[in-house]
């Protein structure tokens, strides 16, 4: 006699999915995608980076400086496009709308003002990766104090965090902190992972 | 799988004779799988642990030349040179070179028991006395409210005449990792006041010497 196949309800499993889904998208912030592999080094601090209204620094372990800067909560200012725009006036650049349009959804970037366009332009996001040069920072062209100030120029409340790789070399990072206090800027989120010390203080 | 079966109207009324109702059998096969997909996707990328940052505030740049800098005390002061190779170098007081001799530069590292237990050595009272408060707030025999417990901290850290004030330099070739390394140290060992400042032409001439004199001392014990 042949046996009924068995039949299982899965209908409490699918709603537990719905349910766990719901609350992932909902929780869900996503980790921008970085142009470049940062380790960077570790530290006791536990505060938390804000979220908005940061330039972020970026010093990649061949001491590249990239640059980025957050559209801030109100998206409909377009405070990317502006700075670009502001920072493409001082080169004598102009950007089309739609270029300045693919910029704001754009992440950190380290190149010279004059190739900008081509990196924005550039449709494949593995040759855009490998343009990556390092934006201009000698007193003679020094291309992120124009960022930092433009940035600084449309929007007050930005924070600076420097995320530099653990074997960058202090040089690069003290060039940079040189060019933000040149720019008022004298409080810095360094950004490390999080770690754990034991201290014995019993045989001093 | 997953499906919603409708009852179909077996008992059969008597009277007008209607259109033979089909069972509507949904499949949610399909749908299913993509919720499982779009669980399994936002599970993986969704960031628990936000970045965490060691917050720095430097001094503003004087563009005033004259202005005078604040005077160390020379009893308090510790100098920590961080040179190539993950080492520090450290000595106590001040070089200065009109009254030599030169002070003698020890060599460490950054382990457990290398630069912190020197730093530890001089901070005890004020390390001990922040200690002390963080475990009497852990185990709820003092209660205070979080932002009190910081800014009793910082008043502690004020008030403190006899810790070290320690002077951060970096020679060349320094890794990025060592700097915060150290500035992390001073978050460690509760040091009170300290300073990143530029090496200056008589402690690179120190480090120098001391160098050589580690490389002639390499070559004859050999």
């Amino acid at each position: 006699m042949p046996s009924k196949p068995p039949k299982i309800d899965m209908t409490p499993m699918v709603d537990l999915f719905f349910l766990l889904l719901i609350f992932f998208i909902l929780t869900a912030t996503f980790r921008s995608p970085e142009a470049v592999a940062v380790d960077t080094p570790s530290s006791i601090s536990n505060t938390v980076t804000p979220e908005r209204h940061i330039i972020t620094i970026l010093v990649s372990k061949d001491n590249m400086v990239f640059f980025n800067v957050d559209n801030g909560i109100d998206t409909s200012e377009h405070l990317r496009g502006k700075i670009l725009q502001a920072v493409g006036q001082q080169y004598q650049i102009k950007f089309t709308p739609e270029e300045i349009k693919k910029f704001e959804g754009m992440s950190a970037f380290a190149l010279p003002m004059d190739k900008m366009r081509a990196w924005i332009d550039e449709k494949d996001t593995k040759n855009r990766d490998a343009m990556h040069t390092g934006i201009p920072l000698d007193s003679t062209d020094n291309q992120l104090m124009m960022w930092v100030r433009m940035s600084r120029l449309y929007n007050s409340e930005l924070e600076v965090a420097i995320k530099g790789d653990a074997s960058s070399d202090y040089t690069t990072i003290k060039k940079v902190i040189d060019i933000l206090q040149d720019n008022n800027v004298n409080k810095f989120n360094l950004t490390t992972n999080l770690e754990s010390v034991d201290v014995d203080i019993n045989n001093l | 799988m997953a499906e919603i079966i409708q009852d179909e109207g077996h008992g059969k009324k008597k009277g007008k004779k209607r259109a033979k109702k089909h069972g509507t059998h949904i499949d949610m096969t399909p749908m299913v799988d993509l919720a499982c997909l779009l669980l399994t996707f936002f599970m993986l990328t969704t960031a628990f642990s936000k970045a965490k940052v060691m917050e720095i505030v430097l001094p503003e740049k004087s563009t005033n030349k004259d202005e005078k800098r604040p005077e160390v005390d020379e009893d308090r002061a510790l100098n920590i040179i961080l040179i190539e190779g993950d080492k520090v170098l450290w000595y106590k007081g001040l070089a200065n070179p009109t009254k030599p001799p030169l002070p003698v530069l020890t060599e460490t590292d950054f382990s457990k028991d290398g630069i912190r237990r020197v730093l530890l050595q001089r901070n005890k009272t004020l390390f001990l006395e922040i200690e002390e408060m963080n475990k009497a707030v852990t185990e709820g025999t003092l209660v205070l409210p979080r932002d009190t417990v910081t800014a009793r901290r910082k008043k502690m850290m004020t008030n403190d005449k006899i810790g070290p004030v320690v002077l951060i330099k970096a020679a060349d070739n320094v890794k990025y990792r060592n700097i915060v390394d150290i500035i992390d140290e001073m978050a460690i060992c509760n040091i009170a006041r300290y300073a990143l400042v530029d090496i200056n032409v008589v402690e690179k001439k120190m480090v120098a010497d001391y160098l050589a004199s580690q490389a002639s001392g390499a070559t004859s014990n050999k």
